[in-house]
């Protein structure tokens, strides 16, 4: 499995290498998207034979491990191996790229980029940054990891600022600071527990295991310095508030691609960080610093939905509907229960299949009324019922409907919360109506009602006076009613079989994940209960429920 | 109090066999209609709404097998459970995926079964110039299909999946004529103020997972005595909120009216006969919760007494047929969970109101539907009036449900409210006068409301002759793609009042039968108390009422005669004007602004928050992502100042370095002075 483990690493760069170097002969525009989904679907079937060969009841923490040396002079290595919370994120990654990759390349909703660029150079920088994202969740040793969380900043900073919208610079420039600023930090903590390690063991190590042994005999005081190093990256990176403001305009200014696997994936870089590092090498100070955790993720539940309630852009609205998101996740993780944990990994894999979904939708509707504004639309259930009721089915993801897959991840990391954290737990079970709010407010504003708006009715002069004339005969008004609803409906058409097609695969995820949860449980909950342990604490419900 | 805690161990629960063991058909019919209704896009539009009937009806028919075969083994046997996969686990969490067959999850299933097939084949006729209608079938289904895995889920995951997922169906009928902007807020209204109590449903499961390890019914419900009471008190309240939100009752009653904006069959089955009474199917379902928890228990009769009171009340202020059966709805629910919120002595009494309810109910809001189809879509009582002559049989079969509501002696409400006011009159003096006063008090105002309507529908001046028929802007019919039926001559104008086609009537016929039946089949002999008993325990008497039981039939038939004689006094003798009237006392005014709960919540909830979020808003805008941003300008603008100093003149070096030299003297000074 090792080997297969370096292929799936090196399949997408070497793809995106293929793709780029495509691109630029002539005419080469469309055999770089044909590679590239090739690739990307390549990936995929790799990944199920990764998945098929992993054994979630193995006594190792790692499975597939491999290891030679990168930097002697360090001792870093390059270093990869797999748990049941990083297979999860990379069996994700490989579903949302061939879909993206389809999506920007093969629909008629296909972004349009800036300046007449082709959706090759897109496709290219999509595989590049799954083949890092991929060794990043892999990575076992801590330097790599590093190196890898800066590097997975570039192809992502090109995918935002060449293919963007209109504020692309700004919105590029604002990601990579906020996250290179973040890396930065953490690479102080890194340096910090290699120093550590040296003085302790007398080999200075990067290993992960090495370093998690190592950990939990570190000190209070010296802890909590080092993990507010990889905290400070991590928030950043989840987002939690109030460090979350880069992540609306990126998720705004991104292509509908971009935004999937940034929102959907990248962004759960912090979140798996949390899991996977702070955790496990910073046992006491997680347990003495989760109040703040705690406090900011709830403030996000709360914040990012209302907020979400009161955008204006649908993009921005996904964002921060992914803030309220994250919330959820970075309370299930600092409440140090066994349901909540899994609860928060199986929320990383279900929000990045919701989002992806909203995402897509949005974009296939922004493709035909060319703008992302809610108020340019409205009525249009009417004109485009597919479009209508697959936006309905990613919204009701979006609000945890029991039946989704959200619901299992949102359940989990609530019950699993409540006995030891009631308080935060009842804020964030409020937070669910308000999720309710802002999905079924946005769908009546665009999907219900008569058909109105720019985006829907058109520009002309003479569709302004279909909505701002009130006959009063019933015969007229039906008559503009139905010019009007005739000239949108030829204007807008509905979903296409291809624009089907990419949705297809993550509708019936949604569903399929919200029945038949438990194979992906069952891949992560030996890794969770190995968290818990890692950190010292146990369950604080027994099978007969709580000591009396 | 003791003697209830030592009463009636639960009885054992079996493993389900023979039919039982493929009970899961039931729910999967359904489904699978839904499944392919909507899936199968335009090309089911021709057989969608058959098909709809069909998985309906074949539920129904193997419900009776199930019920049959149930009725055959000894009472201890009819627990049952039928465990299908574990659905989701972590640690010591395991929710299964199973269905719980006894008594009471059987009665829900032939009431929803039943009553459903009834208005699906009604909806056929009522829906047939819908160019949706096929859309409207498979919202129907997903409906009974998730009904039933409410009443039918072993566990309160399940029951919450159930539970969310009517409210789904609920949301998309009630929005179903997609181009009345009414629609689309009453349906949001809805669902959001369920998702209020779905919240209280949701910590109660927490706390029972965190106290119990488990939320299976069978261990919950054998292990409840090991949580203290504080801890059952907040258990049952939470719970109680759930059963608010779903069942529209006080203070969460005010989605309901608003969800008559759905087509009428829905109001009928929906938001009369099954989903709104599932909150009183929680109450009864984890009455071994509430059996240990006397202030849960209390709190559900005083919800039940102060919800019967406020949709009666409101119930006589409206002059929308439709939503005059709405609040008699939310009304009669007031009644139900009055009754289970009473314990032993009113778990089968309530139960007996809902099954009879769903019958007279759904009969009701299917006249209504059929007078609406007769009268071009009008649901203003005003606008009707001598409807009797041109709609018989919905007048005979309307009529019979209307009785059977008041409580006319021998017909279902005679019966089935009887046992739930003499049930309420036990207890305390306080108590007793108080709950039992508002049942008996809510009989008479339901006897005028009901009235009212018959006089004002019914009878009196056919007040529509003069008038033309009202287009709603939004009409569905507006958004049909057929070309518009040529209009025939002489038809153009004015209500043309007529009886609705066979499919429709039948329905209500059949739902009229067991109006008048109902009741006494269930009361009488304790026939429905018998069959629950192993689900709900042995059916108590009340021993200790404040009034004579037996005086209790002759005082609600006298109420309720004079409820209907005021009726008549207002809207009967006196000719009814078609515009109502704008100066009217305050009680009216009050009555016809639901109480004010919806400027209640208005204020309370809407207002406030809309404000928070602005703030928000701003604050994010200016604030955090201010911050950032001014701290990237100052960084720049800093170093862009920085930079300007390097002027590369030696005179202003000098100048920087003279400056600097007096600061630092300064400073020197500063501090080695005192």
């Amino acid at each position: 499995m090792s080997a297969l483990l370096l292929v799936l690493v090196l399949l997408p760069l070497v793809g995106a290498a293929v793709c780029g170097f495509l691109v630029r002969s002539p005419g080469g525009d469309a055999a770089a998207k044909t590679a590239g989904f090739v690739v990307s679907l390549a990936e995929f079937v790799l990944v199920v034979v990764v998945w098929a060969l992993y054994v979630p009841s193995a006594p190792t923490r790692f499975q597939g491990e491999l290891s030679v040396p990168w930097i002697p002079a360090f001792g870093t290595r390059f270093a990869l191996g797999l748990d049941g919370i990083a297979l999860p994120m990379i069996a994700l990654l490989a579903v949302l790229v061939p879909l993206v990759i389809a999506y920007t390349s093969f629909t008629r909703a296909a972004d349009r980029f800036p300046d007449g660029r082709g959706a090759g150079g897109f496709v290219a920088l999509m595989l590049a940054l799954q083949g890092v994202l991929v060794a990043l969740f892999a990575a076992t040793d801590v330097f790599l990891f590093y190196v890898l969380f800066e590097v997975m900043l570039v192809p992502m900073y090109f995918i935002i600022g060449r293919f963007g919208g209109a504020r692309r610079q700004y919105a590029a420039v604002k990601f990579f600071l906020y996250s290179f600023l973040g890396g930065l930090l953490m690479l102080g903590s890194i340096i910090g527990i290699f120093v550590a390690s040296g003085t302790r063991l007398g080999q200075a190590s990067f290993d992960w295991t090495t370093l998690q042994h190592l950990a939990a005999q570190l000190p209070l005081s010296t802890q909590i310095p080092l993990f507010l190093g990889f905290f400070a990256a991590f928030a950043i990176k989840a987002p939690l508030v109030p460090l979350h403001t880069w992540l609306p305009d990126a998720g705004a200014e991104a292509p509908i691609g971009g935004g999937v696997i940034l929102v959907g994936v990248l962004d759960k870089v912090g979140v798996f960080g949390f899991l996977r590092y702070c955790l496990p090498l910073f046992p006491l100070a997680s347990q003495s610093l989760a109040p703040l955790v705690l406090v900011l993720s709830v403030i996000g539940v709360i914040y990012g939905a209302l907020l979400a309630a009161m955008q204006t852009d649908m993009k921005r609205f996904v964002a921060y509907t992914s803030i309220a998101h994250f919330g959820f996740i970075g309370l299930g993780i600092f409440a140090f229960s066994q349901q909540a944990l899994a609860g928060s990994a199986l929320y990383m894999v279900n929000h990045g299949i919701s989002t992806a979904m909203l995402f897509l939708v949005v974009g296939m509707l922004a493709a035909r009324g060319g703008s992302s504004r809610i108020a340019d639309y409205g009525g249009v259930g009417r004109i485009a019922p597919v479009l209508s009721g697959l936006f309905l089915v990613a919204g009701l993801t979006t609000l945890s409907l029991p039946g989704t897959n959200s619901f299992v991840s949102e359940f989990l990391v609530l019950i699993g919360s409540w006995p030891r954290e009631p308080a935060y737990t009842v804020i964030a079970t409020v937070g669910i109506i308000f999720a309710a709010l802002y999905v079924l407010w946005i769908f009546q504003r665009t999907m219900t009602g008569p058909l109105r708006g720019e985006a829907v009715l058109g520009r002309g002069p003479g569709a302004a006076s279909a909505v701002a004339f009130e006959p009063t005969d019933g015969g007229l008004r039906d008559m503009l009613e139905d010019d009007a609803s005739a000239r949108a409906r030829a204007r807008f058409g509905d979903l296409t079989g291809r624009e089907i097609g990419v949705l297809a695969p993550l509708v019936l995820l949604i569903f399929l994940l919200g029945f038949f949860p438990q194979p992906v449980l069952n891949v992560i909950n030996p890794a969770v209960s190995a968290t818990m342990s890692e950190v010292g604490v146990a369950d604080p419900v027994g099978p007969n429920g709580v000591a009396r | 109090m003791l003697a209830l805690l030592a009463a009636d161990p639960l009885p054992p629960v079996g493993p389900a066999t023979g039919a039982g063991a493929a009970a899961w058909v039931l729910v999967a019919l359904p489904a699978l209609g839904a499944l392919v209704l909507f899936l199968g896009g335009k090309r089911t539009d021709r057989w969608g709404h058959l098909l709809g009937v069909a998985t309906v009806l074949l539920s129904f028919v193997y419900g009776v097998v199930l019920f049959v075969q149930a009725l055959a083994l000894p009472g201890e046997e009819r627990v049952r459970d039928l465990p299908l996969y574990e659905w989701f686990g972590s640690g010591s969490l395991t929710v299964e995926f199973g269905l719980r067959l006894d008594p009471l999850s059987l009665t829900f299933v032939l009431l929803i079964t039943g009553v459903g097939s009834l208005i699906h084949i009604y909806s056929v006729g009522y829906m047939s110039h819908d160019p949706h209608r096929r859309k409207f079938f498979a919202m129907l289904n997903l409906f009974v299909a998730s009904m039933l895995v409410l009443v039918l889920g072993n566990g309160f995951v399940t029951l919450y999946l159930g539970w969310e997922g009517v409210g789904l169906a609920s949301y998309l009928l009630i929005g179903f004529y997609v181009a009345r902007p009414l629609a689309a807020s009453a349906a949001k209204k809805a669902f959001l103020m369920n998702r209020v109590g779905d919240v209280g449903l949701a910590l109660a499961i927490f706390i029972l997972f965190q106290q119990l390890g488990t939320t299976q019914y069978t261990e919950v419900f054998a292990r409840a005595g090991e949580m203290s009471t504080g801890t059952l008190t907040a258990v049952t309240l939470l719970l109680l909120l759930g059963a608010c939100g779903k069942s529209g009752q006080f203070p969460l009653q005010a989605w309901l009216p608003d969800a008559m904006e759905g087509p009428t069959p829905v109001s009928a089955l929906i938001h009369a006969a099954t989903m709104v009474t599932a909150g009183v199917y929680l109450v009864a379902r984890t009455h071994p919760l509430y059996d240990l928890a006397p202030a849960g228990q209390l709190a559900v009769t005083i919800v039940g007494a102060v919800t019967l009171l406020i949709g009666a009340i409101v119930g006589c202020a409206y002059d929308d047929i439709k939503k005059v059966l709405a609040y008699s709805t939310v009304s009669q629910i007031g009644y139900m969970m009055l009754a289970v919120g009473l314990g032993p002595i009113g778990y089968a009494a309530g139960l007996a109101h809902l099954l009879a309810h769903g019958f007279f109910k759904a009969g009701l809001f299917l006249g209504a539907g059929s007078v609406m189809h007769g009268m071009a879509d009008e649901t203003d009582m005003r606008r009707f009036g001598g409807l009797y002559r041109h709609l018989p049989v919905t007048f005979a079969t309307f009529t019979l449900g209307y009785l059977a509501l008041i409580g006319f002696p021998f017909l279902s409400g005679f019966y089935s409210k009887d046992a739930i006011i003499e049930a309420s009159l036990g207890g305390s003096l306080v108590r007793g006068w108080l709950l039992g006063g508002a049942a008996l008090l809510g009989a008479g105002l339901t006897a005028f409301y009901m009235t009212r309507l018959m006089l004002m529908t019914f009878f009196g001046a056919e007040r529509w002759r003069e008038l033309t028929p009202r287009r709603a802007p939004w009409d569905p019919q507006a958004e049909s793609e057929a070309p518009p039926q040529a209009p025939q001559a002489g038809h153009e104008h004015g209500y043309h009042p007529h009886e609705s086609p066979w499919v429709m009537t039948v329905p209500m016929v059949l739902l009229a039968v067991g109006s008048a039946g109902a009741g006494a089949f269930l009361v009488i002999g304790e026939r429905l108390g018998g069959w629950l008993e192993p689900a709900t325990g042995p059916v108590q008497e009340v021993s200790d009422a404040v009034i004579p039981t037996g005086l209790v039939p002759g005082i609600a038939s006298v109420l309720m005669v004079l409820g209907a004689g005021l009726a008549y006094l207002t809207v009967g003798r006196r000719p009814v004007p078609v515009e109502r009237p704008a100066r009217v006392s305050w009680p009216v005014r009050a009555a016809r602004a639901d109480l004010y709960a919806n400027a209640i919540n208005e204020g309370l909830v809407a207002r406030p928050g809309l404000w928070l979020s602005r703030a928000l808003v701003y604050l994010d805008n200016r604030g955090v992502d201010g911050a950032v941003n001014g701290t990237a300008a100052l960084l720049g603008g800093a170093s862009g100042r920085a930079r300007r100093t390097q002027t590369g003149f030696v005179r202003s070096y000098a100048l920087t370095m003279l400056g600097g030299s007096l600061v630092l003297v300064a400073a020197l000074l500063a501090v080695t002075l005192p």
